[in-house]
């Protein structure tokens, strides 16, 4: 109802908390917060929770199921699961950030500088992205991987030559629909130049789509790392690795399950937890007055 | 009369927008669709002086206030500015041409950065300009929120805090920040309710004498256009069917076409009531602008002629021109 | 209940509230008003006044998202107490309504021909081809040219003008009595504007149909009115002959609209404007909505709450100094 948007706006709002804060009190975000920050303790500090050495072998312990000794259980070679979960959070928020954040600036300089510009390179761009979204993502990663041969830096790599085009497009979409408002006209009729009309109007406003993307990605290059590392293409054992743990206990999921269970659940929480943040993000960096 | 130099000359400007080809077009070998929006106009705009443009949704005068403040490069024709052309060879020249005519738009809501306070805004426009040193820039601020009556804390705010007349307060503001000679204002009021148009027209009639502002405004809103406009200029299909002086105009139109739009601007007054339209039809599209004068269709007067033949707009006084075969004739009649 | 039979629509003290984030937005607050048979009446207020929202309340649009109270007598039956389901049947067929957005009023998918039909099919128990002979006979009087070759059309095939003719046919389809009309010309040109109201006119004088015409163009109300309800801040402040109205207003809110139009007035002369802005929904004022921007106010008018008052020859004002205002306007 329009109608009743006038209404509100001509109604002053009252200053108690400041709005963006009040976004971000609901549970939602509180609790993807929560999981968030401890993910990176753990990802920083494995050394002060992890309560083994995640790659010590104890042959009196194999395959213990979970106990107050190890909560998680323990492997086929006595290793503690609950140890090895914690490290691999290095590893996997590592992924999680290199596995994206690369893609993600190309990607955006590359989307903006298209929208903005247009012309042949726009729709070169276009081309590239209908090929790119062709294939399925991880067939395409796992043929650049193979070319490039396995290992973690290879695999960022193939992430993220595939996955700016994502973020391209991404960002040509939002950056053309704020070139239809009028402010970004006004930047032209003001003389400013095109880099500055660009990253300092355009963009600002283009985020917010950006940032959600972002964190659901994150979650994303997880989940890949994880199929990366179990197909034997990302990390490497003894690297411990959520998929590499996964790929370990997948020949004793009958007899010891928390083996491949655990490493699971950590990635389902951490999945869960970047979305449930990147939710709020949306509606709090939104400009206010925009609905 | 003394001969005023013009500071805008527009000579002959086209503009026409090709519409993509789609596959489906391609192969039914249908002909590539041309949005026809300026075709041919020819301008002068006097130091000083307001000049009003009026015609009806998709006539081509939003097209032509972008094209003045180059916000789009035009197909043909030439803009001169004190007598030199703007061409786009010498940046030096352009440079200082869009500062010197700037433009404020009609939609409050999306003519400024969401993210960006009045202030950011003002002092992006000063600095990137060099319009004062860095330590008067506050000062100044200060001067143009003074000038276009808005509070001082009005600086520090974003533009969702303000009602739509402010914001468009704070566009004039921008726009004034760099200190130019000429503004164009789209639609500045048409989005505003009437007591806010007011104070917004009032504001816009103040400094234009304070400044030594030469305005052109572009609207559809007849009776403000009047208002505020020395002189007048309707379009109809991409081009000038009638220009000079407001008053004379409004109360005596010459072109069929500007009297059809008079008589169809509803009065104040439920004495004047008409019990019959002003016109029949409706605009044709840009895609195909009827041959010879574009208003024949829908025009009482046409004839044969008026089919096969464009007029060209000609003086028939010294306070208008008029683009009409026939204006002699109506005029005596 | 006494002069029913006069009227044809009799709303009293209608008044909706929404209620958004813990506060209570009035956007109408107690009006009351007739509507006669046949008349065209004019609702005329700046955006945010709550002329829509009234309009939406009166046939029960607003109420999904509004609390509507007070009475609207229709034919003797409170049409507020009745159901959706109840209201289906005066809701199209008695009591019609057309928008400000031809754009969005129609449905894309659906040829203008089945738009219109579907209409009769609900309201008439016409058979298919006497429907579609109908449907035909209905967008040639909205003066669609060609009319049967265009029932096959969608919408996206008409200018706005010509969609806003479509919406009147659909609106016509039943023969209603009233017809509410939000802003119908707002997003038009003025030639087409003036085409699409000489067309409204000439077809409620032919159908004897009334008109509700909510605008916020004065222009408008002078060419088309026969009577006219001033509103500001969801309250109604004016009502009166058109006449009577724009030529001798009685309330401050009305001579201040009325003197801020650009129309026989000197040109480049500064132009009147009301100071001030509207007052907040979720704030209303205990007294007269208009007395923080009126220069007449006095203690009372910041007390007391002015009530709709006739003021003998058919014009009623809630203003606590009508009087002194006469003066002003005569003056």
């Amino acid at each position: 109802m329009t109608q009743l948007d006038t209404l509100q706006a001509t109604t002053p709002q009252k200053k108690k908390l400041h709005p963006r804060v009040k976004a971000l009190l609901r549970p939602g975000f509180l609790l993807g917060f929560f999981i968030l920050s401890s993910s990176i303790l753990l990802a920083v500090f494995p050394w002060a929770f992890a309560p083994y050495d995640p790659n010590a072998f104890d042959f009196n312990a194999i395959q213990k199921s979970p106990s107050w000794a190890h909560p998680f259980g323990t492997d086929n070679l006595g290793r503690d699961t609950l140890s090895r979960v914690i490290w691999a959070y290095q590893v996997d928020m590592q992924i999680a950030f290199f596995a994206t954040f690369f893609a993600m600036v190309i990607g955006v300089i590359v989307g903006s500088l298209v929208a903005y510009h247009g012309g042949i390179a726009d729709v070169l761009f276009g081309r590239l992205v209908d090929v790119t979204i062709t294939f399925p993502f991880l067939v395409l990663v796992i043929a650049v991987v193979a070319v490039l041969g396995p290992g973690l830096t290879n695999m960022y790599v193939a992430v993220t030559l595939v996955q700016w085009v994502y973020y391209a497009r991404l960002t040509r979409a939002e950056i053309m629909t704020q070139m239809t408002s009028d402010y970004a006209s006004a930047g032209k009729v003001m003389g400013y130049s095109s880099t500055r009309i660009i990253f300092r109007h355009l963009l600002p406003n283009a985020t917010t789509p950006l940032i959600t993307y972002w964190m659901t990605d994150m979650a994303l290059a997880i989940l890949l790392g994880s199929s990366l590392g179990y197909l034997g293409l990302g990390a490497q054992p003894p690297q411990a690795e959520w998929g590499v743990l996964i790929a370990e206990g997948r020949n004793f999921i009958t007899t010891a399950w928390w083996m491949s269970l655990m490493p699971g659940i950590a990635i389902v929480v951490t999945g869960l937890g970047f979305s449930l943040v990147g939710d709020s993000l949306a509606d709090v960096l939104r400009p206010r007055g925009a609905s | 009369m003394t001969y005023e130099a013009p500071v805008l000359e527009v000579e002959d400007l086209h503009l026409h927008f090709p519409l993509k080809r789609t596959l489906f077009d391609a192969i039914q070998r249908k002909q590539k669709r041309i949005v026809k929006a300026l075709n041919g106009v020819s301008l002068e705009v006097k130091r000083g002086e307001t000049l009003g443009i009026v015609g009806e949704s998709g006539c081509g005068k939003s097209t032509l206030a972008r094209c003045l403040a180059r916000l789009y490069e035009a197909d043909a024709g030439k803009i001169h500015y004190d007598g030199q052309e703007v061409a786009a060879k010498d940046a030096a020249a352009l440079r200082e041409y869009n500062r010197k005519v700037q433009m404020m738009f009609q939609d409050p809501y999306s003519s400024l950065n969401p993210r960006m306070t009045v202030r950011q805004v003002l002092s992006e426009a000063l600095r990137v300009h060099n319009m004062r040193p860095p330590e008067q820039i506050n000062d100044r601020i200060a001067e143009l929120l003074d000038l276009v009556r808005l509070p001082q804390d009005a600086a520090d705010k974003l533009p969702y805090e303000f009602s739509g007349g402010q914001r468009q307060r704070i566009a004039i503001a921008r726009a004034l920040s760099v200190e130019p000679e000429v503004l164009v204002a789209d639609e500045l009021v048409s989005a505003l309710d009437v007591s806010v148009q007011a104070q917004v027209v009032n504001l816009l009639l103040e400094l234009q004498d304070k400044l030594d502002l030469t305005i052109l405004f572009v609207a559809h809103d007849l009776r403000l256009v009047r208002h505020v406009s020395h002189r007048v200029a309707v379009i109809y299909l991409g081009t000038i069917v009638e220009i000079g002086d407001s008053e004379q105009l409004f109360n005596a139109p010459k072109h069929p076409y500007s009297k059809a739009l008079l008589a169809a601007a509803p009065s104040l007054d439920p004495d004047k009531r008409h019990t019959r339209p002003s016109i029949s039809g409706e605009l044709p599209s840009p895609l195909n602008v009827p041959k010879g004068c574009a208003f024949h269709a829908r025009c009482p007067h046409a004839s044969g002629q008026c089919q096969s033949e464009t007029p060209r707009l000609r003086a028939l006084d010294e306070l208008g021109k008029v683009a009409c075969h026939h204006a002699e004739a109506l005029l005596s009649a | 209940m006494t002069n029913q039979n006069e009227s044809l629509l009799q709303v009293r003290d209608l008044t909706t509230t929404f209620h958004s984030k813990g506060r209570v937005l009035r956007a109408v607050d107690g009006i009351s008003f007739d509507v006669r048979a046949g008349e065209v009446l004019g609702l005329v207020g700046e955006s945010g006044s709550g002329k829509s929202i009234s309009l939406r309340s009166i046939i029960g649009l607003a109420r999904d998202y509004g609390t509507v109270e007070g009475n609207v007598y229709w034919k003797g039956e409170d049409l507020l107490t009745q159901t959706d389901k109840q209201l289906q049947c005066v809701r199209g067929s008695q009591i019609s309504m057309i928008f400000q957005e031809p754009m969005t009023s129609l449905n894309p998918l659906l040829t203008v021909g089945l738009q219109i039909e579907e209409n009769l099919k609900a309201h008439t128990d016409l058979d298919r081809r006497a429907r579609k002979a109908r449907a035909i006979e209905l967008l040639d009087m909205v003066g669609i040219p060609s009319a049967s070759s265009r029932l096959k059309d969608f919408p996206h095939q008409f200018s706005g003008g010509m969609r806003q003719r479509v919406m009147i046919a659909i609106a016509l389809a039943s023969n209603p009595e009233l017809l509410l009309a939000d802003e119908p010309t707002t997003a038009l040109d003025v030639t087409i504007q003036d085409q699409i109201l000489q067309l409204l006119l000439s077809l409620a004088k032919d159908l004897n149909m009334a008109i509700v015409l909510v605008t916020h163009d004065l222009g408008v109300v002078a060419q088309t009115c026969d009577r006219v309800a001033v509103m500001y801040a969801g309250r109604l402040v004016e009502t009166g002959s058109v006449r009577d109205v724009l030529k001798r207003p009685q309330h401050p809110y009305t001579l201040g609209l009325l003197k801020s139009v650009p129309e026989n007035m000197p040109p480049r002369t500064p132009l009147y404007s009301v100071p001030g802005t509207p007052p907040a929904l979720d704030a209303l004022p205990k007294g007269c909505a208009f007395a923080p921007r009126c220069h007449k106010a006095e203690d009372v008018c910041l007390g007391t709450k002015p009530p709709l008052s006739v003021l003998g020859d058919g014009i009623s004002s809630a203003c606590h100094f009508t009087a002194d205002i006469r003066e002003e306007v005569l003056a």
